[in-house]
């Protein structure tokens, strides 16, 4: 198995709705990726592409609606689709595609338009319920959220305020990145009392409706070494679905998310995670995802990523814990599904080859983590990068 | 050469919503309408055959043990052929709750509703089912008092002529005092 260089990275200003269509969002990442990587299209030997449901677009088979934006013209391009754990997958099979030794080169670029779904996008997520026990019962995506982090929070006895943390940490995070929609300066006050909108989740921990695109290129170790002087790599890979009978499963552990870093980590030769994944961006739609993540990623134990948070320990700036999501995430950057997961890749991509600007982390980063979740709550897709 | 000042990243124009009431971003609407009719399957036809005679059905997989909700013709863990219909009971514990002012479309709520994951009586731990839970009050302060993870409820049906074979033939499920 071929090793896998990350050579670039693009993204697009995160906003809640863009005059640009998903064809041109998907251009102008695509097109920075290539700039960073200092390539053209004619290097690029083929395309994987990712994008969440159709539904919010109104375009089916949204994937060929994007190819020519996406640079999947005359090539082999494929869309792969693990709904909002999209976004890391993408990556992931752009890995395989050139670790295969089958191409030199993957261009992989994931977009995301939420806004053009009327009356509020909302709505297109209600056919991810199951059509005979719970939509006749007037079902909206918040539910889920809110009955797992009810669960969360009463197994372990964790109060709001320390959920809330989450948005105050990311919120401020993302003030400093350029694609930024929803940053700025909360109290844990303002985000525990800002609307009710499915308790215990309140507005303030919930991320924005975001229209955007990423994009990042893989390349061979042989292509790699004539390119790039400090080169990132793709040292691990994991990846994991749970049954579909959500009612059934453990809501207060993700394990499908332990099982996909289990994985990745022992791909990449990690024994223990918390000394050898130095930054990680784990996946962060609401508050305690980012908590359920982390104890799933093995990155705290099970319920106590809340008192690490309190204690600064996933702060940007530390020196002796992990920062987490120091992008700002999808609470703070934005979620554009499919493509607030590739931000993740790539937020680690310029952390690791300290290019992160204001953002850049304080302690030495040898190797990093981004973690993206969805489907119905029930896939976990994990990818290591390090120098 | 990233960052740099012709670095092609974090482009894109943002609109606001006056741009598209005033047309200075031009649009275009179309309103999908699309109709499907599904039929309820083998396992879940007979669940809601149940559910119209006022009774919670199971299915058993000989092979672990289990008895599962909602019940399924295989055993997606020993992948094998489930084997037999139990009947369960009415009641059940929440698994988790939570109170929602929201509707599917973004629109609020003044009342709120309260959807629950419940495991039901009869079937293996930790085998519950999505219903509503009623009786249970009118607002966060209250529905917080009255229900806790682990409170035990009951299935409120309809009566018997108004069920139709639905999963709403449960009105909703409401605390059984201990």
């Amino acid at each position: 198995m071929g090793k896998v260089a990350v050579l670039g990275a693009g993204l697009t200003k995160f906003v809640r709705r863009s005059l640009e269509t998903g064809r041109e969002l998907c251009w102008e990442a695509a097109a920075a990726a290539l700039q960073e990587a200092d390539l053209t299209i004619k290097d690029i030997d083929c395309v994987v592409m990712a994008s969440a449901p159709d539904a919010f677009d109104g375009v089916h088979m949204k994937g060929e609606y994007l190819l020519d934006g996406a640079g999947g013209k005359g090539r082999p391009y494929l869309r792969v689709f693990v709904g909002g754990g999209s976004g890391v997958f993408a990556p992931i099979a752009g890995w395989y595609h050139v670790a295969s030794g089958k191409f030199r080169t993957c261009l992989v670029v994931a977009e995301e338009r939420m806004s053009p779904t009327m009356p509020h996008p909302q709505g297109a997520f209600n056919a991810i319920y199951d059509q005979f026990l719970e939509r006749p019962l007037g079902v909206n995506l918040l539910w889920i959220f809110s009955l797992e982090q009810m669960r969360y929070m009463q197994t372990y006895g964790i109060p709001l305020e320390a959920i809330a943390r989450v948005a105050v940490k990311n919120k401020r995070n993302a003030k400093d990145h350029p694609s930024c929609q929803l940053g700025g300066d909360y109290t844990i006050e303002e985000i525990v009392n800002s609307e009710i909108m499915a308790y215990p989740v309140t507005r303030l921990m919930v991320s924005p409706v975001t229209d955007g695109a990423a994009a990042v290129v893989l390349a061979s170790e042989e292509f790699a070494r004539k390119k790039a002087n400090k080169h990132v790599w793709i040292e691990g890979v994991g990846w994991c679905l749970d049954t579909s009978y959500w009612t059934n499963r453990d809501l207060a552990y993700p394990e499908y998310v332990e099982k996909a870093a289990v994985m990745a980590y022992k791909m990449a030769g990690i024994t223990n995670p918390r000394e050898e994944i130095h930054v990680a961006e784990p996946y962060d739609p609401f508050c305690y995802k980012e908590l359920h993540h982390l104890e799933g990623l093995l990155l705290a134990d099970r319920g106590k990523a809340p008192a690490l948070l309190e204690q600064g320990y996933y702060d940007r700036d530390t020196l002796a814990g992990i920062p987490a999501s120091p992008s700002g995430g999808l609470l703070g950057v934005g979620n554009p599904i499919a493509a607030a997961g590739l931000m993740k890749v790539a937020e680690i991509f310029w952390q690791l080859q300290g290019k992160a600007g204001k953002r850049q982390i304080r302690r030495n980063a040898k190797r990093g983590l981004a973690q993206a979740w969805g489907d119905l709550m029930q896939v976990g897709t994990v990818i290591i990068l390090g120098v | 050469m990233s960052m740099s000042s012709m670095s092609l990243n974090f482009r894109g124009t943002p609109l606001r919503e006056d741009d598209l009431r005033t047309g200075k971003a031009l649009t275009t609407e179309w309103r999908g309408r699309i109709d499907y009719n599904w039929d309820a399957g083998v396992a879940i036809g007979q669940f809601l055959e149940g559910l119209k005679a006022g009774k919670l059905l199971g299915r058993k997989c000989r092979g672990c043990g289990r008895i599962m909700i909602p019940p399924r013709m295989f055993c997606e863990k020993c992948f094998r052929r489930s084997d037999e219909w139990v009947e369960l009971k009415d009641t059940g514990r929440v698994n988790t709750f939570s109170i929602s002012y929201v509707n599917w479309d973004a629109s609020r709520r003044t009342t709120p509703q309260v959807p629950a994951v419940i495991e039901i009586d009869g079937a293996s731990p930790g085998m519950g089912i999505m219903h509503l839970l009623g009786e249970v009050g009118d607002s966060v302060d209250e529905i917080l008092k009255r229900v806790r993870i682990g409170s035990r409820v009951q299935a409120v049906w309809k009566p018997p002529q108004e069920r139709e074979g639905a999963i709403t033939d449960i009105r909703y499920f409401r605390p059984l005092s201990e």
